[in-house]
């Protein structure tokens, strides 16, 4: 069993993570802390990734300059990582997105804790 | 890919070409997806095309049959009128300048709507889940207000759940088969099953996935943000959101239940019988709480939640006419939905009758609205002649000899059929009523006198609004032209809605054919 847990460290670790940064995202009034939540939560998912195209004793597949031409055999898996790129920029756009509601809703309400928001939505319906 | 280019020019265009162009552009793909259906529907068998025309695995790939042909003609179709009949209100919501950012995000939404049903790569399928996500938090959002903006946070937080559990059963699903592209992805998974080895790990991947998706469509633990997001945001973005963006998604499940995994491997790991509890919960649930509900739009959007439990449950009857049922629900409720909305956008935008008692007596008044409303009420309840009474009829016999399943599915489809009337057909009635009701769910006065003064002034207010709410028009001269002619493409909209909820509900026979046809070729 522990075998196991050290053999697969790097997803549970990945897991762990996505929980920590989930349960940030929910339960936290704070908006800036949603959305660091967020991150760690998407973060979290692009190590599970990473970890998949790991392969023991091989290199980064670079290609340096001067080098011979390339075995396939030598370097690790690169496409989990061109997945990633994908879901970094997939992130950014998310971040980019509740960032600027945060802003917004801080120039109309003048706080960044979404109870707070929220009730001043509902006083201002009911008015 | 026409859709992107026009996403794409549409912020430098001023304001009305950008409409133009989305209504072009939308129109255009309508008329290619008729094309599509009717080439594959002759020849019998879907094709593959390579995109960049590198074979796979280096390039990517998308694949289109006869179903998803359908979709694409559904999905074009709905974006056409929802945007048409919206056009007032969004009009009236968003600056002149902005419109075209709007006509982005609806750019936006079409083309990742169109690419998810075409798709045949996996990863291709997630970044467009998050493209469709963004645009639609945008849409959300396109009214400025507090209650808009906090409703939008809630959507991107549940959304972004469902999409980090996807990617997650992406992510595994590339690990244990080393594939992305979905043709490959089956194979693979194929000779796993055989093997026997990964049946843990195949449960999990689907569960995941089904998850995810359920998760950003709405199935019943995680709808609370529909209510919210569709009561209270723009018409057309209502309709847009409730009608094909939850439906691409759907979609996309069952794509995937049949393109990755296979659909025999998918009902061996009992994941469908999840589904199935949780759509009939949702059907009862939705229902019981839009009897509650007193906003008019919330009660749609309550409606909305049930209807996307009968979807689910149609998935989860593990079955293809059980599938074949929870796609035509998708074609009728898209039809029915987007009408529902933007007829009460008449009610809730003009008349200010955003309340359920503020609904009596408005049947006189707005007789066109009323009408039409009322046919998209009916058509959900299952009147026939209309769209929703096939698909009730096409879910009871799916459900038919499925096995135990068999009595919760009929139980529900009964149940919530006579829970939609109530909730439905009183909002209806409250329209038509000649004097509203005294006393009804409000304030008790203190004197009988401010009672009796009260009933009196009422009914004489009904008799005076009458024959005068449909042809409002402004006063200034200026806008009168603009402004009637708004009014008459609202009109048509309306009524092509209208027209597409009879057709689907008198000639269904042609289209539940294809439908099969469709799902036939679908490996």
């Amino acid at each position: 069993m522990f075998e196991t847990i050290l053999a697969h460290v790097d997803d549970i670790v990945a897991v762990t993570l996505f929980v920590i940064g989930f349960l940030t995202l929910l339960l936290h009034k704070n908006m800036i802390k949603k959305i660091i939540g967020l991150n760690i939560m998407d973060t979290a998912i692009f190590l599970f990734l990473t970890v998949q195209g790991y392969i023991t004793g091989r290199k980064a597949p670079i290609l340096a300059s001067g080098e011979a031409a390339a075995k396939a055999e030598d370097y690790i898996n690169p496409v989990p990582s061109g997945l990633v790129l994908t879901g970094i920029v997939v992130s950014v756009s998310v971040t980019a997105l509740l960032l600027s509601l945060t802003i917004r809703m801080y120039g109309k309400y003048k706080s960044l804790n979404i109870d707070h928001i929220l009730m001043l939505v509902e006083k201002e319906d009911e008015g | 890919m026409l859709c992107m280019i026009s996403a794409i020019s549409a912020p430098v265009l001023p304001g009305k070409i950008a409409r133009k162009v989305t209504l072009g552009v939308f129109a255009a793909v309508f008329a290619m997806s008729v094309t599509l259906l009717g080439f594959t529907c002759g020849t019998d068998e879907s094709f593959v095309y390579f995109m960049g025309h590198f074979p796979a695995p280096w390039g990517n790939e998308i694949r289109a049959g006869s179903l998803e042909a359908v979709m694409a003609i559904f999905v074009s179709f709905i974006g056409i009128f929802a945007l048409l009949g919206g056009l007032e209100a969004v009009l009236k919501d968003v600056e002149e300048k902005k419109i075209n950012l709007y006509c982005v995000l609806l750019d936006l939404i079409m083309s990742s709507l169109l690419a998810m049903i075409y798709t045949n790569d996996l990863f291709t399928a997630y970044v467009f889940i998050e493209i469709n996500t963004i645009a639609s938090c945008g849409l959300i959002m396109i009214r400025q207000n507090g209650r808009n903006m906090v409703t939008a946070v809630r959507y991107m937080v549940v959304s972004l759940l469902g999409s980090g559990l996807f990617l997650i059963g992406v992510v595994m699903t590339y690990s244990i088969t080393g594939h992305l592209l979905m043709s490959n992805i089956k194979e693979s998974v194929a000779g796993l099953v055989s093997s026997g080895g990964y049946n843990v790990a195949l449960t999990v991947v689907i569960g995941l996935m089904t998850v995810g998706i359920a998760i950003k469509s709405g199935l019943y633990p995680f709808h609370l943000w529909i209510p919210d997001a569709y009561g209270y945001s723009n018409v057309t973005s209502s309709a847009v959101l409730s009608s094909i963006v939850s439906k691409g998604y759907i979609f996309l499940l069952i794509k995937i239940y049949f393109r990755v995994f296979g659909f025999e491997t998918v009902v061996s790991t009992h994941v469908l019988n999840v589904v199935f509890f949780f759509g009939i919960v949702g059907i009862i649930m939705g229902s019981v709480m839009a009897i509650r509900e007193r906003n008019v739009r919330k009660i749609i959007a309550y409606s909305s939640v049930a209807q996307i439990g009968y979807i689910y449950m149609g998935i989860g009857l593990g079955t293809v006419a059980g599938m074949v049922a929870a796609v035509f629900h998708i074609l009728a409720h898209g039809a029915t939905k987007s009408l529902l909305f933007i007829a009460s956008a008449d009610l809730t935008e003009r008349a200010g009758a955003t309340r359920l008692d503020e609904l009596d007596c408005l049947g006189r008044k707005y007789r066109f609205a009323a009408l039409t409303f009322s046919v998209g009420a009916l058509s959900i309840t299952g009147f026939p002649l209309l769209a929703g009474f096939i698909s009730k009829i096409l879910f009871t016999s799916a459900s038919i000899g499925v096995g135990y399943k068999m009595y919760f599915a009929i139980f529900a489809l009964a149940v919530s059929t006579v829970l939609n009337a109530v909730y439905f057909l009183r909002m209806v009635a409250k329209l038509y009523s000649t004097y509203p009701e005294k006393g009804g769910a409000e304030v008790k006065t203190q004197d009988n006198v401010e009672t009796e003064k009260e009933a009196r002034a009422v009914p004489a207010e009904c008799a005076e609004a009458e024959g005068s709410g449909d042809q409002d028009v402004p006063a200034t001269r200026a806008a009168d032209n603009n402004a009637r002619w708004l009014h008459r493409i609202h009109y048509i909209a309306i009524l092509a809605l209208v027209a597409a909820n009879f057709y689907l509900g008198l000639r269904s026979k042609v289209i539940v054919e294809i439908l099969e046809k469709g799902f036939s070729l679908f490996d």
